[in-house]
Formats: C-alpha cells, structure tokens, sequence
C-alpha cells in the first residue's frame, strides 16, 4: 500500500463517533416531530420538545457534523500532504474528549443548561471544551499541512483551512457572555446587538460547519472514488474565495422584518444573492466532472450520492436567497418551510457527501470493499424519499400556514385565528414524521453495512496475516 | 504568481482571514459602534427579580423555539398581535429571544393581554384553553421553589453592564417570598412588551347599536359561542372566575348600574383590553383580554348574538327588561 502508517484507527474512531452521535440526534428528531402533534409525547421535564429541540440541533451538527469533519478532514488532510498527521496522540485525545463533550452537551441540554442562541446553545464551560478540541484539531491541520510532501494544495485542502480558522473567529465572538453561575451565562450582547451578533454566527456556522468542509469532502472524494480529474481548478478558485469572503455579510437575512436596521438587513439580503455565484461554481464544478463520463451512474453506485448531494446543494443554494427576499420572506419566515429548507441541506447535501465520503474511506482503511452495493443502493434509496417528502411536505404547509396568518378580510380584521392555522398543519406535521421514520430506515441501512464492512475487513485480515 | 498562495498554508490561512474579516467587521463589529444597535425605550423597565427568575426558566424550557417575541410591521400582524416591535424595547435582552419559529403564537405583547388566572390555567393544561393547541402542559414548574441566592447572582451578573438591575440578596430574597417557577414564569409573559401600547383595540363606536337584539336564534347562538370562547375564562353562565375574569352578569361590571351601550360591549369583545379604556371601564388592571373581532377569533355577527345573550342573562332582567326565558330552553 503506502510507505505511511496513516492513522486510520483515529479516522474511524472519528466516523463511528459521530455515526453512532448521528443515530441518536436523528432518533430525538423522530420524537420531536411526534411530540408537535402529540403533546402527551412531553414525558417528562427533560424530555420536553423544548429542551429536545436543540439536542436534535446541537447533536447533528456537532456529534455527526463535527465528528465527521474531524474524521474525514484527517483523513483528506494525510492523503493530501502524503504523511500521517504530525501529532497522532493528540488527534486519539481529541477523539476521547470530542465524544465526552457531546455527551455533557447532550445531558445538559436535557437538563435545561442554555444560552438560548441557536446553534450556541452550550453553555460556557462546554462551550470552552469545544474551543480546546478546535485548537487540537487546528494544531494537527496546519502541522501537517505544514510537513506535507507536495508543494501544491489541493482545493479540499483550502476548505479545510477555511473551516478552521473561520469556525475559531465566529464560535468565540458569539459565546462571549457574562457567567453567572456554573451552567449560566448572559450573552454578552442585548436586544438588536444580540440577534445581529448571533445570526452572523448561526448563518456562518451553517456556511462553515455544513459547506466548505462538505465542499472538501465533496471535491476530495468525489473525483477520487469515481476516478474521474477535477473539471476546474480555475472554477475552485473562483468559488473559494467568493464564497468565504461573500458569507460572512448574509446573517441579517435571518432578521428581515425584525427591529435591526434596515441597511443591515438589506446589506444581508444583497450578499444572500451574490452567494448563488460561488455556490453554483461549485456545482457546475461537480456536474461537469462526472460529466466526462456519465456512465459512472451505472458503473459506480457512488456516482448518484455525490450527483444528488450536489444537486441540493445547488437547489438548497438557490431556495436560501429566494427565502431572503422580503416578498418571500414576509410569507415563509416563521413557517414549517424553513425546517423544510434546512432538512434539504443537511439531510440532502450534508448526510448524502458524508455518507458517500465514508463508503469510500471504510473500505479503503479496512482493506476491503464495501459489504454490500446493494443495501448502499437500498440507504440511497430510502433517504431519498424520506428527505424529499420531509421538504417538499414542509413546503406546502409553510406555505399554507403564511397565507393563513396574512388572510384578511375586507375590513382588515384577519380571517382566522391562530389555532386555526395550527391545526392545518397536523397533517403534514404526520406527513413528517413518516419521512423522518423513512430516512431513519435508510441510514440504518448505512450504519448496518459500515460495520459489516469494517467486519468484513478484519476477518479479512485475520485470514492473510501478510495483509495485516 | 497568484498561484503562491496554494503552496504556503500559513499565507493562505491569513489571506482567508482577511476575506472572513471584511464582512464580519462591517455587517458584525462595526455596527456594535453605532447608537441604533443599543436603543432604549424610556418606557423600558429593568426586570425585576420574579421576572428574571422567569425568563431564566423560559429560557431553560426552549419556549423560543416555538414562540417569537418579535413583531414584524406587516398589517396582518399587527392586526394579530399588536403593534409591531420596536429596537428599543430589548435593552436587557441578553440574548435577545426573538426566535425564529412561529410554531405557538409570537408573545412580544402577551404581557397584560390576558388575565395572570388564564396564564395559570393555561400553563397548568394548555388543551383546555385552547382544545387542538399542541404546546405541553407546565403544570409541574407549581411548587417548584425559586432560589434567591441564584437568583440574585443572575441579576448581579447583569448588573455589570446594567447597574439598575443590581440587587441585594436579602431584597431578592423578600421578593421571592413565597413564589414558585410556575408564578416567576407568569410575572416574566405579564411583563412583556410592556414599554409600547398595544394599540390593537382601535376606535370604537359607542353609537352602534345590536342589530341582533332579542333575536332568539342569536340568543341560542350566542350561549353557544359564550361557552366556547369566553367560558374558560367568565365561567359557563358568564358568572365570572376569581382571579381570572370578572362576572359578566353582576351589577358591577354590566349590571343595572350605568349599564353601558351596545357600542361599548362591542368594543370590547372586538377589541380586548386595548378597548376598556374607550369604552369607559378600566376592567381589572391585573387582567386583560383579546382582541376577538380584530384578531378573526369572532365575526361581527357572532359577537353580537353574545351581547345579545348577554343582555338576556339574568343579571340584567329587572333593569332592562331584555329576558326572553323561552330562547334559554332550546337545545
């Protein structure tokens, strides 16, 4: 194989992590959808919709997001500079501490322990954990890019880069606060200050948690597991830096219509829009790749994850700024749309290139090939429909229930009442739990034939001691 | 030449900085400097110690991720929930919890909409004020205790970049006497959106008279309208719940004393608390109540088939001479 000892162990520490993370925050999103229609589902305080709801959040983006970054970033990161990571001790410590903070976060959420923001929920002393795991990530990264052996970076390299020094800035201005005790903390920011700070994090915490690393993986992955050269690297370069530089500008769409001032909501606005530049970039990119030989769509079962992984991309990054108009957004702000929104791109783009990333990275660190194509076949399959009917159901109540808030009559006085507009969405909020139901099927689908592989591997390796 | 940067990690990490930099400082830091990032109304009053008790506790249970506090300057909004929200009005919002998903109603001008009575009995069993709402029962937050010393820590804490809200324990202590979570949580919702007047209930037309007046079918109809929008609260005869609504019936709020036009009852149903003033009766200045008509619970007509009802209500008999017994018997 390599004159290298990667550290594969890590790596797969990281994936099985944050798989196993991934299980469960999808697990309490199967419960809260249940428990917005069925309020006798609350069982208990710590079991509230309200204090599951950032479980669900925090869990995903941090115990399958972040976990899978680490992870499959290493992995690219190693490859790339062609040298196993610089401190390989630091990266197993890293592994240790990352799964004891997502369980302390999961168990202090549930134990009411918030700062409110989304997507900054933890509170200080979790959130001073998230910062050293970030410094011994960061301290791996640039050690071994450092000592890599090609003098030229790759673009997943840059990502990575990116990734590591923006997620530092964004995470450590919006959780500066006042502490009050042990688990409590005012944010240090009030009323207008605040919603202004913590939209420019929770826009940008989107933008570098769920884009560059994905982009990454996606531009790291994709050409390698289906053989295919990169189409443009004059197209990466456009889409790098119009993208880190455009992103940080677009919080306050999350804000139109509220008390912040207006240039800033409409500065955010406009920068929302410049965003489908790079955005597309990158999916012109990905497109054009495959596109020098479309028949890797049958040749390759991995070829549909990363098209359709794209494909929302693409999608997710055109319905973002339409969302940020006023006109839409006086319509579909608030609504079940905007979860339909967010659930296209994580469910869609982020689950689909991290699970295509890691069929192609279990089998290559475990000297096999993949279990079974056909159940690979079976998790596309199901996620597919899942995340579809989840978005597309979301849509159309969001819809619904904006118009329904907007309804007047000709004297002005609205046309129904709030609980009218509520009970509308039952249905589709049924409608949701059933995809969710169908998606969670899929990926365990996934997380059957990732072990069997990794199983597959050591018996593999059992039977020719030469391998091993 | 340009190509340099994909080969030096240290030069690209800085010069990606500098990207990331630009948009963070103008649209993040810069506004910081500015005035109207930090408005404060002079109606604005710092939280008192029960009220920031309960905002930690709507903080710990994730209300915000079912209710904003923000209103936007839309008419069908503003028709719903009051006048829309201004900068000013979250000065001691660390964070702000304007939220960012409608699932319940938003709740920056709850405070003083409804009586305290209703928000207990609305936290207790929230299916009973509203049948098909989704929102969890908080009963269990009656009896909890409240600690002071945690309590006081919090408002000192606050107190570094508000000194108004700087407290001794021994005061926060003398203030929470005898509270749980559950009236903590109620002082916080009646406190909210206090610093700007509603101004939901509109004008009201003292002149209009009910063109349904002793219509026995809109005497039916009316009972039955009573009972499943007023009941809850002015009980099922309209005899009123201590500490939640007064009675209807009895001769101080509608009774035989000075007993007040069609106009006046109108107005009050179409436009809740905002209209008492208008209509001539402060009411309880503890309780409050929707606007009916304005908000689309009731239509014009429905809201006079329960005046009518009213008047045919016992109470008003002997001064008014509107009973009409026979409309009461039918099913």
């Amino acid at each position: 194989m390599n004159d290298y000892r990667y550290d594969n162990r890590t790596v797969q520490g990281f994936i099985l992590s944050a798989i196993a993370w991934g299980v469960v925050g999808i697990l309490v999103g199967l419960l809260i959808s249940i428990q917005l229609w069925a309020p006798a589902a609350n069982f208990a305080p710590y079991l509230t919709y309200g204090r599951l709801r950032p479980v669900h959040t925090n869990g995903l983006a941090f115990g399958l997001g972040a976990g899978v970054i680490f992870g499959l970033s290493y992995y690219i990161v190693m490859r790339l500079s062609g040298r196993p990571l610089v401190f390989p001790r630091l990266a197993r410590v890293q592994l240790w501490i990352f799964n004891v903070a997502i369980a302390a976060a999961a168990v202090s959420l549930m134990m009411g322990y918030t700062q409110s923001n989304e997507y900054a929920e933890l509170e200080w002393p979790l959130d001073i954990g998230v910062v050293i795991l970030w410094v011994m990530f960061a301290v791996n990264v640039f050690a071994t890019i450092s000592k890599r052996k090609d003098e030229q970076m790759y673009v997943s390299l840059w990502y990575i880069i990116a990734t590591v020094v923006a997620i530092a800035v964004l995470y450590v201005v919006n959780n500066l606060s006042i502490p009050a005790g042990w688990m409590k903390s005012y944010h240090l920011f009030a009323g207008v200050n605040s919603a202004n700070v913590e939209w420019w994090y929770g826009h940008n915490a989107v933008g570098f948690l769920f884009t560059t690393p994905f982009l990454a993986m996606f531009f790291y992955f994709m050409p390698k597991a289906l053989n295919l050269p990169l189409y443009s690297h004059r197209l990466s370069i456009l889409a790098f830096w119009s993208l880190v530089f455009g992103y940080l500008w677009t919080g306050a769409h999350h804000l139109v219509y509220t008390p912040l001032p207006d240039w800033l909501q409409t500065l955010g606005i406009v920068f929302t829009l410049f965003l489908i530049a790079p955005s597309w970039s990158s999916v012109i990119n990905g497109y054009y790749t495959v596109g020098a030989d479309w028949s890797k769509m049958k040749t390759n079962y991995l070829t549909k994850f990363f098209i359709m992984a794209i494909t929302f991309y693409g999608l997710q990054t055109v319905q973002g700024p339409t969302q940020g108009l006023r006109v839409v957004s006086q319509l579909i702000h608030y609504t079940d749309w905007v979860p339909g929104h967010v659930h296209m791109g994580t469910m869609g783009w982020v689950t689909l290139t991290a699970c295509a990333s890691i069929y192609y990275v279990i089998p290559k660190i475990n000297g096999t090939a993949i279990y079974s194509e056909r159940i690979a076949n079976i998790h596309f399959w199901l996620v597919m429909v899942g995340q579809l009917l989840f978005s597309v159901t979301m849509w159309i109540t969001g819809i619904q229930q904006g118009a329904m808030w907007k309804a007047t009559n000709a004297d002005g006085t609205l046309k129904y009442t709030f609980v009218e507009t509520l009970t509308k969405n039952y249905p589709y909020w049924h409608t949701r739990t059933l995809a969710g139901i169908i998606f969670t099927a899929g990926m365990l689908f996934f997380v059957y034939n990732v072990l069997m592989t990794i199983r597959q591997g050591r018996a593999r390796a059992a039977a020719s001691p030469a391998a091993a | 030449m340009a190509g340099e940067i994909y080969r030096k990690p240290i030069t690209l990490a800085l010069m990606a900085t500098v990207a990331i930099l630009v948009g963070s400082i103008v649209t993040m830091a810069y506004p910081m400097l500015r005035a109207d990032m930090h408005p404060k109304l002079e109606t604005l009053r710092p939280f008192t110690p029960l009220q920031l008790a309960g905002r930690d506790i709507y903080q710990r249970e994730g209300c915000v991720g079912c209710h904003t506090q923000t209103i936007r300057p839309l008419a069908s909004e503003v028709a719903r929930y009051g006048d829309y929200s201004k900068a000013g009005e979250f000065a001691y919002d660390h964070p702000f919890l304007w939220g960012s998903k409608r699932t319940g109603p938003d709740l920056a001008r709850e405070g003083g909409l409804r009586p305290d009575g209703w928000h207990y009995q609305h936290y207790a069993n929230p299916q009973q004020m509203a049948a098909k709402s989704n929102m969890p029962s908080y009963g269990w937050l009656k009896g909890r205790p409240l600690d002071p010393v945690e309590v006081a820590a919090h408002l000192n804490a606050l107190g570094m970049v508000h000194p108004e809200l700087k407290a001794d324990p021994a005061a926060v202590k003398a203030a929470l006497a005898g509270k749980d979570e559950l009236d903590a949580l109620v002082a916080y919702t009646q406190q909210l959106g206090h610093a700007v007047q509603r101004r939901q209930g509109g004008s009201a037309n003292l002149d209009l008279e009910n063109p349904l007046a002793r219509d026995t079918q809109a005497i039916v109809a009316g009972k039955k309208l009573f009972t499943e929008n007023c009941a809850a609260c002015h009980g099922d005869e309209a005899q009123g719940t201590d500490g939640v609504a007064p009675s209807l019936i009895d001769d101080v709020f509608l009774g035989a004393k000075g007993d007040l036009p069609d106009g006046a009852y109108f107005a009050m149903i179409d436009g809740g608390s905002d209209a008492k003033p208008i209509a001539g009766r402060t009411g309880d200045p503890g309780g409050g109540m929707d606007a009916y008509g304005k908000t689309g619970q009731l239509k014009k007509d429905e809201i006079w088939s329960i005046i009518a009802w009213l008047r045919n209500q016992k109470g008003h008999e002997a001064a008014e001479g509107h009973d009409m017994p026979e409309a009461e018997k039918k099913p």
